[in-house]
C-alpha cells in the first residue's frame, strides 16, 4: 500500500467521510506505525516529523498570535494485527495562539498492538489549546494504550482535554496526565471510557493549580461490564490563593466488573475552594424503572444510561458533528 | 371487560414489613379521567407503583387485571408495553441524555417532529429545550412536563400520573387541564393522584384513599366535599394510630 492508500484506510476505520473534512483550510497529520502517510499544513502550524525505528517523534508549533480555524486533525494507527507504536510529542502552543487538535487513534484489527505517547505539552501566555482525543478499537480489544503526557499551562491560558474511548473492546489503558497551571489560566480534563471483557483502566490524572485564580476540572466517567476493571486516581491540589477546582468521577458497574477511584482534593491555601463528586456503582434505580416505564427492558434501559454517562460534551459536540 | 380497563382486586402490600396498602378494591373505566386523593402517607405512591409493577411493590395479595389479563406478575417493560404507564411525582434525571432522545426512547412514532409537538403540548418551546440534558439543570416543573410530553409521545392507553399538577406554575397549570382533555378525547384513560381540588374537579370518578385503604368512590363531588370539610369519615390520627400495624 503507498502512503495515501494507507492514510485513506486509516481513516476509513474511523468512518471519517473525508471527501466532506479535507478541504483544503484543514491541517491533518497522519501517521501509520512509524510512518507519516499524510501531512498538510496551514499557516501558524509547523510540524517536524521524525520517524524512529518504532514509531514517530514529532514536533508541533502553534505560532504566536495564530488562531487556527478549523480543528487539526491528527491520526495515530496500526492496522495489522500486532505492532509497536510509540509517539513522543512535543507540542507548544505559543502566546495569545489558539487552535483545536482532533486526534483519532484507531487499531480496528488489533490482537496484539501497543500504542504508547509521551507528551510534553507547552500552552504560552493567554493561548488556548484544545485537545480531543477519539480511540477506535476492533472488538476483541488486543490493545495497550499508554499515553503519558507532562501539561505546563501559563497565565491567563486555557488547556481543554477530552479522552474517548467509548466504541471496541477498551483493552488495558494506562493514562497518566499531570498539570500545572498558572494564575488565570483554565484547565478541563475529560476522560469517557467503556470498558467489557477483561480491559484493564488506569486513569491518573492531577492538576497543580500554581497561581492565582487558575481553575482545574478533572472528569472521569467510566461504565465497565463483564470483567473489567477500573482504577482512577484523580488528584487536584490548590495551592495558590483564589484557585477553583473540582473533580468529578462516576462510574458505573455492572456485571462482574470493578471499579476502585480515589479522588484526592487537596487545598493549600484557605481562599482556594475545590469541591469533589464521586458516584460509584450500579445503575440508578430511578433511572432504570423510569426507562422501563416507557417500555424499554433492562439491557435496553441499562445501555441508554450508560450511553448519557459517556456522551460528550456540549462544547465538543458541534466540532464532532462537522466530522461525521 | 365491560368498559373497565383495568381492575384491582384485594390488593395487599407491605413495604419492609409495614403494611401500606390494604385489601384496595378499585376499577378504572376505559376513556374516563379518575383522581385519587387523600393525605400524605395514605398510600397513593404506593398503589400506582404496584399497579405499575415497580421492583419492590410485588403485592402479597391481590390481583390487577389490564385489558382483561391477569397482569400481577409481569414485569414493568412489559405492563408498559401493553400501554400502561406511570409520570412520576418526582421523576429521575439522566446525565447526557437528550430530551428528545429522552421523549422519543419510548414513542411511537420516532421521529423528531413527533418530539417538538408534544414539548408543545406541554407547554415548553422544543427549540429552547430538545437539545438539553435531562439533568439536573431542568428545573423540578420543567423535568415534570418533559416526563408527560415523552409519556404522551407513547400513546399509552392507561396512564398513572402521580401528582401531575405539583410544582407546575399556574400558567401551565392550564396546559396541564387542557391537555388532560385533549388525552381524554383522544380516548386514553387517566389516573392522577391529587391535592388540588381544581385536578379533581378535572376527574369523571374519584376515589378517598387513607392508611392504605380505599374509604370512598364514585361520584367526584361527593369526594371532593371530604376535601372541603377538612376530611374525613374517619378520624384520621386515631385511625392511623389503631390501624396501622406490623406485619406478621
Ligand atoms: N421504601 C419505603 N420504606 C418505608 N416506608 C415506605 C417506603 N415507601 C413508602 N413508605 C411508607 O408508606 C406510606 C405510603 O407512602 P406513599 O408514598 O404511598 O404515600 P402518598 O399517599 O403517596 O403520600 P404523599 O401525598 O405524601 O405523596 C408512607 O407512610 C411512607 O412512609
Ligand atoms: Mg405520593
Amino acid at each position: 500500500m503507498n502512503n495515501s492508500d494507507t492514510a485513506l484506510e486509516l481513516l476509513k476505520s474511523l468512518g471519517i467521510d473525508i471527501g466532506h473534512v479535507f478541504t483544503e483550510d484543514v491541517a491533518k497529520i497522519q501517521v501509520h506505525q512509524n510512518k507519516v502517510v499524510g501531512l498538510h499544513l496551514v499557516p501558524g502550524l509547523r510540524v517536524q516529523a521524525d520517524e524512529m525505528k518504532d514509531g514517530i517523534e514529532a514536533e508541533i508549533l502553534i505560532e504566536k498570535g495564530m488562531k487556527i480555524e478549523k480543528p487539526i486533525h491528527i491520526c495515530f494507527g496500526v492496522l495489522p494485527e500486532e505492532g509497536l507504536q510509540k509517539v513522543k510529542l512535543h507540542i507548544r502552543a505559543q502566546e495569545e495562539s489558539k487552535a483545536m487538535i482532533l486526534a483519532h487513534c484507531t487499531f480496528p484489527n488489533a490482537r496484539q498492538v501497543k500504542h504508547i505517547m509521551d507528551a510534553d505539552i507547552e500552552i504560552e501566555h493567554n493561548a488556548h489549546y484544545a485537545y480531543f482525543e477519539r480511540h477506535v478499537h476492533g472488538p476483541k480489544g488486543g490493545v495497550d494504550v499508554i499515553p503519558n503526557a507532562k501539561v505546563h499551562v501559563q497565565e491567563g491560558a486555557e488547556f481543554s482535554t477530552e479522552f474517548e474511548l467509548i466504541k471496541g473492546s477498551a483493552g488495558n489503558i494506562e493514562f497518566q496526565y499531570e498539570v500545572n497551571a498558572e494564575a488565570q489560566s483554565k484547565t478541563e480534563m475529560t476522560a469517557r471510557i467503556s470498558g467489557t471483557n477483561n480491559d484493564q483502566i488506569r486513569l491518573h490524572e492531577t492538576v497543580r493549580l500554581l497561581g492565582e485564580y487558575s481553575m482545574g476540572v478533572i472528569v472521569s466517567h467510566i461504565a465497565l461490564k463483564q470483567y473489567a476493571i477500573a482504577d482512577i486516581e484523580n488528584t487536584l491540589v490548590a495551592h495558590a490563593p483564589f484557585s477553583r477546582g473540582h473533580v468529578d468521577c462516576k462510574e458505573i458497574v455492572v456485571g462482574n466488573a470493578q471499579a476502585k477511584a480515589v479522588p484526592t482534593v487537596l487545598v493549600k491555601n484557605p481562599t482556594a475552594h475545590v469541591t469533589h463528586e464521586a458516584a460509584i456503582g450500579s445503575v440508578d434505580a430511578k433511572q432504570l424503572v423510569t426507562l422501563m416505564a416507557h417500555g424499554l427492558n433492562e439491557d435496553e434501559a441499562t445501555d441508554l444510561i450508560i450511553e448519557g454517562l459517556l456522551s460528550k460534551k456540549q462544547n465538543w459536540q458541534n466540532m464532532i458533528k462537522e466530522m461525521e | 371487560m365491560d368498559g373497565k380497563i383495568l381492575t384491582v382486586d384485594d390488593l395487599t402490600l407491605s413495604v419492609q414489613n409495614k403494611k401500606i396498602l390494604r385489601g384496595i378494591k378499585m376499577e378504572i373505566w376505559a376513556g374516563h379521567i379518575h383522581a385519587i386523593i387523600g393525605p400524605n402517607g395514605a398510600g397513593k405512591s404506593t398503589l400506582v407503583s404496584a399497579i405499575m409493577g415497580l421492583p419492590g411493590y410485588k403485592p402479597e395479595q391481590g390481583k390487577i387485571c389490564f385489558l382483561g389479563e391477569n397482569i400481577t406478575n409481569l414485569p414493568v417493560f412489559e405492563r408498559a408495553q401493553r400501554g400502561l404507564t406511570l409520570a412520576w411525582q418526582e421523576p429521575a434525571r439522566f446525565e447526557g441524555l437528550s430530551v428528545e432522545k429522552f421523549i422519543l426512547t419510548g414513542a411511537k412514532n420516532k421521529c423528531h417532529k413527533r418530539a417538538e409537538e408534544v414539548l408543545e403540548m406541554v407547554g415548553l418551546d422544543p427549540h429552547k429545550y430538545l437539545n438539553r440534558a435531562v439533568d439536573k439543570t431542568l428545573s423540578g416543573g420543567e423535568r415534570k412536563r418533559i416526563e408527560l410530553a415523552s409519556i404522551i409521545a407513547m400513546e399509552p392507553k392507561l396512564i398513572l400520573l402521580d401528582e401531575p399538577d405539583s410544582g407546575i406554575d399556574i400558567d401551565a397549570l392550564e396546559k396541564i387541564f387542557s391537555l388532560l382533555k385533549k388525552l381524554k378525547q383522544d380516548g386514553i384513560t387517566i389516573v392522577a393522584i391529587t391535592h388540588s381540588l381544581a385536578v379533581l374537579s378535572q376527574a369523571d370518578h374519584a376515589f378517598l384513599m387513607c392508611c392504605g385503604k380505599i374509604l370512598d368512590k364514585g361520584d367526584v363531588n361527593r369526594i371532593a366535599s371530604y376535601f372541603r370539610n377538612k376530611c374525613i369519615p374517619c378520624n384520621h390520627d386515631r385511625f392511623m394510630v389503631s390501624t396501622i400495624e406490623t406485619a406478621p
